[in-house]
């Protein structure tokens, strides 16, 4: 009667949601025993895990317990799934706000992903995506949008013309609502938080 | 080419879904409703009528009351102009209830309610899509909102809204509209709400009496669009 009550069990692999890699191998089935412990995270998002994980590979985190007030220049991809208030600013990279991360902040970036809360005014030089699920109030500036059908967004869209490429032959100006690039504040490879 | 009176028959219970329409497991977001969403395409005058007055003309500023869609940011915005978005009618939820449990008519919910979904300067916008968001409002809000609407938008600018203009209905399917083309709507429905009032063409006029001239569209499906000039 126990054995047959284990097998009805869903068995889960030891390995905890975030360490698995992305491209998952078969599941190594691993009959549950009294160390394990049995509490699993449960996303807020009804997206699929492997996405979100997709989403923040390769990227510095700030993960969803943790809670940054102040400044953050980054010079490499971003991902945030905590909470966040002030400004942020990676103006070359991709920030990507995860299901469980809140933002009270202006961001400023190259590409912004918003799967979680954005509250304030969003600059992307390249595109921006809102989706599923996610909640964004604010003007954005753009070059691109994309929203998934159940986006909130409550704001102004101003879609402005990439900046032309570097080493142009004609070089133009750029459109008055298009950012203009500014320094960065942080070394190379880094991210920096000023408070 | 889908007819849009099968998808008022189907959200009235009568005929069960309207063949041909395609359904997605997705409901509009914070509407009440959990029901498969109905998408069909429609002509709509009304829309090419509005749209004959901006589509030559760039950088105006235009406030969608019917939520994002990617549809109409990029429709609106590949024509050159700014786009504001309001989901109206899940503020109106979040304000009042699904049921319009919280009455429509108290003063402090008004405002409160008008601060929520229209806080904008005087003067601000080109163009208004409202679609069919009135519909649910009570005559008090109903008076409100379109008192603000007046003040938001610039003189000689143009409101496009959709009523039912069959009185014998207890609910209306609620849209989430698409615009396709200049003249064509991808319209989806995913459940049906009371509409607060129903109304007729003299209605219609006493209510936009304070803009400049309101001119119908009625279409086969007892729909009537209504282009308001201000």
């Amino acid at each position: 009667m126990w054995n047959k009550k284990r097998d009805e069990e869903p068995q889960r692999p030891l390995v905890p949601p975030a360490a698995r890699p992305a491209t998952p191998a078969a599941p190594v089935p691993v009959a549950p025993t009294s160390f394990e412990p049995q509490k699993e995270a449960t996303p807020v998002s009804s997206m699929p895990v492997g996405r979100v994980e997709s989403e923040a590979r390769g990227s510095a985190t700030i993960g969803k317990a943790v809670k940054v007030v102040g400044q953050i220049f980054s010079k490499e991809d971003l991902f945030v799934d905590g909470d966040l208030e002030g400004t942020v600013e990676a103006l070359e990279h991709k920030l990507t706000i995860g299901p469980n991360g809140t933002v009270h902040a202006g961001v400023k970036a190259r590409e912004v992903v918003a799967l979680g809360t954005i509250q304030g005014d969003v600059e992307a030089t390249d595109k921006i995506e809102i989706r599923k699920d996610a909640k964004l109030v604010g003007n954005i500036k753009t070059a691109r949008i994309i929203i998934e059908d159940g986006a909130y967004f409550k704001g102004s869209i101003d879609i402005v013309k990439p900046e032309p490429a570097r080493g142009s032959s004609k070089p133009q100006a750029a459109p008055a609502a298009a950012p203009a690039p500014q320094p960065v504040h942080a070394a190379a490879g880094s991210n920096e938080v000023k408070r | 080419m889908l007819s849009f009176k099968n998808i008022l028959r189907g959200s009235r219970g009568q005929n069960g879904p309207p063949a041909g329409t395609t359904k997605s497991p997705k409901a509009a977001r914070g509407r009440g409703q959990t029901g498969p969403e109905t998408v069909a395409a429609r002509q709509s005058r009304g829309l090419e009528e509005f749209f004959s007055h901006i589509r030559d003309l760039s950088g105006l500023t235009i406030l969608d009351l019917g939520g994002a869609t990617q549809q109409n940011v990029s429709f609106i915005t590949n024509l050159g102009h700014r786009l504001y978005s309001e989901d109206f009618l899940q503020i109106l939820t979040e304000t009042f209830g699904m049921e319009d449990t919280v009455d429509q008519s108290n003063p402090g919910q008004i405002e409160y309610f008008l601060r929520q979904a229209l806080d904008y300067p005087e003067n601000q916008f080109d163009g208004v899509l409202i679609w069919d968001s009135l519909e649910y409002l009570a005559p008090a809000l109903l008076s409100a909102v379109v008192e603000r609407l007046r003040k938001i938008v610039r003189p000689n600018s143009y409101m496009l809204a959709f009523f039912h203009s069959d009185d014998k209905l207890d609910t209306v399917p609620y849209y989430t509209f698409r615009i396709q083309e200049v003249n064509t709507l991808q319209v989806a429905s995913s459940g049906a709400r009371h509409p607060a009032q129903l109304f007729n063409n003299r209605s219609l006029e006493k209510l936009f009496g304070s803009f400049d001239s309101v001119k119908f569209f009625l279409t086969r499906e007892r729909l009537r669009e209504v282009i308001i000039k201000a």
